[in-house]
């Protein structure tokens, strides 16, 4: 974990099972994300981005629902490699914590940019749907929330 | 709902604390000792700032092995920027961002 560049973290009053639905199904992404991650979550499984202003791809490495996800990430700009995200959902009485770690980006500058800046977007709108009801319309403000 | 952004703005109502965002900001995961060096706070004061920015969830940390490494989180920051300008100003404010940057000559 040295290589750690940002740990994310928000508190959604919710249930981790509710967390890892969002986490994991395509018609919930597109609501607070803007594009859709396609995959069987299955441990070694592809996954792909549907929507959204870059392509992203990645295997799935780790599966522990409601509580672990983590997956490699496809670097941005032709950077090549891929970095890894990881998820962790931690229940705390009457809220959930959410964590976001995205790592091994040491090579990839470019993309360590534009996902530091995207993952608060992408996990504020989604504490936002889960609490409310209504992501935000991340899709319209790409530039600012290109993860 | 109140009291998180009560102390998230109580949070950043303080210069010194200001300061170790952007510390953390340009450089992630430092430890407390690497907290202190550049300041002229007390390790007590660090220490006591940064449990404020913790429990507001502006700092989290990690551990690593027996050191603690602590990582700027702008969650809380987005959830402000969403609530009051992100829906209708966000491309108007791009713009008077990037000519504040270019009037006053400020790097990125």
């Amino acid at each position: 974990m040295t290589d750690t560049e940002f740990v994310y973290t928000t508190y959604i009053r919710s249930t981790p099972e509710k967390v890892w639905q969002a986490l994991t199904t395509a018609e919930f992404q597109r609501q607070y994300w803007g594009l859709a991650l396609i995959s069987d979550w299955k441990k070694g499984s592809k996954w792909e981005s549907d929507g959204g202003c870059n392509h992203v791809s990645g295997e799935v490495l780790e599966v522990a629902p409601p509580k672990r996800l983590a997956y490699t990430w496809s670097n941005f700009d032709g950077e090549p490699g891929h970095s890894r995200v990881t998820f962790e959902i931690e229940p705390m009485g009457e809220v959930v914590r959410l964590s976001v770690t995205h790592d091994k980006l040491k090579t990839a500058p470019q993309t360590l940019t534009k996902i530091s800046g995207g993952w608060p977007h992408v996990f504020a709108s989604l504490k936002s749907l889960l609490e409310t009801g209504k992501g935000f319309d991340i899709a319209r403000n790409k530039e600012s929330a290109a993860a | 709902m109140g009291t998180d952004e009560d102390r998230v703005f109580k949070a950043l109502a303080d210069a010194s604390r200001r300061g170790l965002l952007d510390r953390l900001r340009k450089k992630p995961g430092l430890t407390l000792g690497e907290l202190c060096e550049h300041h002229d706070m007390s390790r007590q004061a660090v220490t006591k700032h940064l449990g404020l920015l913790e429990a507001a969830n502006l700092v989290v940390t990690r551990r690593r092995g027996r050191e603690k490494l602590h990582y700027l989180n702008p969650v809380p920051i987005s959830e402000i920027y969403a609530r009051w300008i992100g829906r209708f100003e966000q491309g108007r404010m791009a713009a008077l961002d990037n000519l504040k940057q270019a009037l006053e000559g400020e790097k990125q």
